[in-house]
């Protein structure tokens, strides 16, 4: 039995989430290889040999995989698939985007976005925003799987000695093309992958206002992220989301700010290891997943907390 | 052009919903029922897109038991000309709703698909892209910004690190995600003009088309609680738990 785990990569280096992933594959107890499709990605297949659990990295280096469009990855993924009995992504945009297709493709039902793996073929995942943990076992002969990154921990990304062999692009699709990226820039931690995340919500009033969560995130080296109303609201871009339908995040500390708790975001961070919640509502059903509530006006706190820290 | 919306009754977002007693299944006893949040996008953007002159026709498809009609007819109030309901009364699976999908879209031949990027009870993110792969279509998920232009669309899509922008060839099938547009409400005469619009009932058991399930539903159960926690009175008092307590921070 071999698994195929698809990287993800900025064609420099391995996105974090594949670790994670390879993580979930090594728990089916098979040969775990690797498939990096990217345009001079070398650097990232070299990096990916260290890749515990990795026995052998698959390369298709074209410039066609560049900006890792759905049709043609898929495409790709489909002319190896008959070798592996499962083949896993990371329930990121990349990996959702990609794999339905890919499955289709292979007429078989994916299973999206799994937290624990049962047995070969019986998979937990959530349903219902969180609200509920549905155990299914796949019958298909291929199992097409996306893993939620924070219910693995991940491999060590070094000490593997993996082999690297180049495949050759297939089936390249023009139906689309690549225009342009806005990828935010910042010097905090990934949200997925920080230690610390602290988030503001609709109690923020404005955007200007997440000077003072982005003070304490700086000094507790914690990334930022948001609420959907907050993001609805324009005070923060999309990538802040976290939530049913945004990011998945399971920090050591998540801070919980001005935000009351609805369930499609508890289904984005309940899993963190302690949260604590800061809002002036003592009703807000976010107290009711905290560890440490604090009721106070946020614009009083936050300042207090940063002093001192 | 011709565009073709997919969408789906599902439970209403605002329930909170539980495993029945022996765990075989959710409890989906008397729980109130709507469009799916993602869907309403759809038909919206869909309705915008006409109401700019850029379509013809918006046609509404669900695929589900009898009583999906009610989600068609709100489809049709909020400004869809004619819905279809691909009818069956067995659970499908994304694959097989994908399937079915595809058989209306060989006869209805839209220029546009837009659907929902998830549906909020499985939330799975399948059935969009399963679609495109099917009709070897291209595909844009998690739309934030549609915009037509002649035989291609550029759509500005929702991603990890931020914003992608692609230009997919028409015929295409597009997801929405949640900035995409602020769906309208109903208004009362719209309703009342939607009881007298044309809704098909095609039988899924007719058009040839295997849906049977690959996966088995073994069990559902409630997820790990975490422990109830405490109220602290000061910030002071809380950045004592978090360095000694919870030992999280130094």
């Amino acid at each position: 039995m071999s698994i195929l785990v698809i990287a993800e990569h900025d064609n420099s280096n391995l996105k974090p989430a594949t670790l994670n992933t390879v993580a979930a594959a090594k728990e089916l107890n098979g040969e775990v290889h690797l498939l990096i499709a990217g345009n001079s990605c070398q650097s990232v297949a070299d990096e990916a040999t260290g890749v515990e659990g990795v026995s052998k990295i698959l390369m298709s280096d074209n410039a066609a995989y560049e900006n890792h469009l759905a049709e043609s990855t898929a495409n790709l993924i489909k002319s190896v698939a008959a070798n592996y009995s499962h083949i896993l992504a990371a329930a990121t945009t990349f990996g959702k985007n990609v794999l339905p297709r890919l499955s289709a493709l292979l007429d078989v039902q994916q299973i999206s976005e799994i937290t624990e793996v049962v047995s070969e073929d019986t998979f937990k995942r959530p349903i219902y925003a969180g609200s509920c943990i549905a155990t299914v076992k796949s019958n298909d002969s291929i199992k097409v799987i996306t893993v939620r990154a924070t219910a693995f921990d991940p491999v060590n990304s070094s000490g593997g000695s993996a082999s690297i062999e180049n495949i050759d692009a297939d089936n390249i699709s023009d139906l689309t093309s690549f225009v342009g990226e806005e990828i935010a820039q910042s010097d905090r931690p990934e949200l997925t992958a920080a230690g610390i995340v602290i988030s503001g919500g609709r109690g923020m009033q404005s955007g200007d206002n997440f000077h003072l969560l982005e003070a304490i995130a700086d000094k507790l080296g914690a990334a930022v992220g948001a609420s959907r109303a907050a993001v609805d609201a324009g005070f923060v871009p999309n990538d802040y989301q976290v939530g049913q339908t945004g990011k998945i995040v399971a920090p050591d500390l998540y801070i919980a700010v001005g935000i009351s708790g609805a369930i499609q975001h508890l289904a984005g961070m309940k899993d963190s290891k302690v949260i604590v919640a800061i809002n002036k509502d003592e009703d807000a059903p976010i107290f009711q997943v905290a560890d440490y509530g604090l009721v106070a006006d946020l614009f009083n706190a936050l300042p207090e907390l940063s002093e001192q820290l | 052009m011709k565009i073709l919306v997919p969408i789906k009754r599902v439970v209403d977002y605002n329930v909170k919903v539980r495993p029945l007693g022996d765990q075989s299944d959710v409890d989906l006893n008397n729980v109130k029922m709507a469009m799916n949040p993602f869907c309403e996008i759809a038909v919206e953007e869909a309705v915008r897109l006409k109401e700019a002159g850029t379509a013809s026709e918006v046609v509404a498809v669900t695929v589900g038991k009898s009583d999906s009609q009610e989600q068609l007819r709100t489809a049709l109030a909020l400004g869809a000309d004619r819905a279809i309901l691909a009818e069956t009364d067995s659970l499908l699976e994304p694959l097989a709703i994908a399937k079915v999908l595809s058989k209306v879209i060989e006869e209805e031949s839209p220029q546009l698909v837009i659907l929902g990027k998830q549906a909020i009870d499985g939330d799975n993110n399948q059935t969009g892209q399963m679609l495109a792969a099917m009709l070897n279509y291209s595909q844009a998920t998690f739309a934030s910004e549609v915009v037509i232009d002649g035989d291609s669309a550029s759509v500005t899509r929702e991603i990890d690190g931020g914003l992608q922008t692609i230009k997919v060839s028409l015929p295409a099938v597009i997801t929405t995600d949640l900035r995409l547009n602020e769906p309208r409400y109903a208004s009362l005469p719209n309703i009342m003009k939607a009881k007298k619009k044309e809704l098909d009932v095609k039988p899924v058991g007719e058009m040839g088309v295997d849906i049977n399930n690959r996966m088995e539903l073994l069990s559902v159960e409630l997820p790990a609680s975490r422990q109830e926690g405490i109220k602290v009175e000061s910030v002071e008092e809380l950045v004592g738990k978090l360095k000694e307590e919870a030992k999280v921070i130094s």
